[in-house]
């Protein structure tokens, strides 16, 4: 890739998503964007960056944005995390909304691990309020990411880090030789196609958003508008999951870290969302 | 490999355990021994490759080829944790595990079977016999750390 062409993609990236691509890293460029290039029927990168330049399409751009974010996920990715919203979060929040679905967003789902480990907890989930009602939605920037999602289907290497082999069995039915799981789990998640770079004033509002797989990929410019976008969708009492080391306190003064929980945060009581 | 006739499976503390052994043989005195595991299956490639992963998880290793060499290494000195193979010759992996369950202070190993079997009614099989995690083949090093987290074993 020539620096023109790689500027070009950093430069597209940071302005569609915010992305912040180190473009000294050109090997982890050109594995990203050789799967795209044959994909769309280039012979090489050289040739999908000049088609790219030439049409300027909307939706190749947003390919080669895609191609360029990070997927890294697994089930039950920080078990004690979830334990935690398993085991506290979700009985609180189920004694004080009453009948009023709790929401939980996992935002940046990638391909939908962290969503439907979601699912399984609110399935198995004790000592939750009668009636209590518990929504789950999660949301990408890939359309490629959201369809893995939705089909529910994973690899045995997918399933064997982080899920119990219990869990497996138990919402899982083997198909050849992936894992696909149960409609009832599936059904438990909605997915959306979501830019948290963009607005996301429409968005609603979530009892508990997880934001743990996609910070760190971020321009530090954007990084704080989103978490201050995220915390405008969280209600006063909800709760807010974060990579711990992106260290949201050193961004914005909207979450305040939960002792002794890393990567657990609440609403700052003093934060007030900009209008 | 050189192997001894009456198998003492964990021979670097092994002295200093067996003078001062406890109902396991494990528990010397003066220093906490490192966990122990059992690696039973009959290919020696698996368990040379599972060897390297696992003692860069800190555990203390012995090997077997099949179930019934595997119960006699758990009579001599009942290991921390045992991953297991599930088809053997003498002796299978299934079949060994239900022998270990019922044997005095067969109860103590956490048992991970790893093994091309990956019917979803073998693992309940498995799971029903006392195995504690199931690992199905091909595996790698991240798996085997989380799974074996997943046991309580890290």
């Amino acid at each position: 890739m020539t620096p023109e062409d790689i500027q070009l993609v950093v430069a597209l990236c940071k302005a569609r998503a915010g992305l912040k691509i180190d473009a000294t890293k050109t090997y982890l460029m050109e594995s990203r964007l050789a799967p795209l290039a044959r994909r769309e029927g280039y012979n090489s990168i050289e040739e999908l960056i000049a088609g790219l330049k030439q049409r300027r399409e909307e939706p190749l751009i947003w390919a080669l944005v895609e191609a360029m974010t990070l997927n890294d996920t697994s089930f039950f990715r920080d078990k004690a995390l979830f334990a935690q919203l398993r085991d506290e979060i979700l009985p609180t929040l189920s004694r004080m909304r009453g009948p009023e679905p709790i929401r939980l967003w996992s935002a940046a789902c990638a391909t939908g691990q962290e969503a439907y480990s979601l699912a399984i907890l609110a399935e198995e989930a004790e000592g939750l309020e009668a009636g209590a009602r518990i929504e789950i939605y999660g949301s990408d920037i890939s359309e490629r990411c959201l369809e893995k999602a939705q089909a529910g289907v994973y690899t045995s290497f997918e399933v064997q880090r982080g899920l119990p082999i219990r869990q497996l069995v138990r919402h899982f039915e083997k198909v050849e030789e992936n894992w696909r799981l149960s409609p009832r789990i599936r059904q438990r998640v909605r997915w959306r196609r979501i830019n948290l770079a963009a607005d996301l004033t429409a968005v609603g509002r979530f009892d508990v958003i997880l934001c743990r797989n996609v910070l760190g990929s971020l321009d530090e410019s954007i990084r704080r508008r989103v978490l201050e976008s995220l915390a405008a969708a969280l209600p006063a009492d909800g709760f807010m999951l974060i990579e711990p080391e992106a260290s949201p306190q050193d961004l914005t003064d909207a979450f305040r870290p939960i002792s002794g929980r890393p990567g657990l945060f609440a609403r700052n009581p003093s934060y007030r969302v900009a209008a | 490999m050189t192997r001894v006739v009456v198998p003492h499976p964990f021979s670097a503390f092994s002295h200093e355990a067996l003078t001062d052994a406890g109902e396991n043989g494990f528990k010397g005195k003066e220093r906490v021994p490192l966990k122990t595991c059992l690696l039973v299956d009959d290919s020696r490639v698996i368990r040379k490759v599972a060897r390297r992963i696992l003692e860069e998880l800190g555990f203390e290793i012995a090997e077997a080829s099949d179930g019934l060499e595997a119960l006699a290494w758990c009579r001599a000195a009942m290991p921390d944790a045992i991953l297991l193979d599930w088809n053997m010759p003498v002796m299978n992996g299934l079949e060994f595990l239900r022998t270990l369950r019922s044997e005095p202070g067969g109860d103590h190993p956490k048992v991970v079977f790893c093994t091309v079997e990956s019917h979803p009614d073998r693992i309940r099989e498995a799971l029903a016999a006392g195995a504690t995690e199931y690992i199905m083949k091909p595996f790698d090093g991240d798996i085997i750390a989380a799974k074996f987290a997943e046991a309580g074993l890290t």
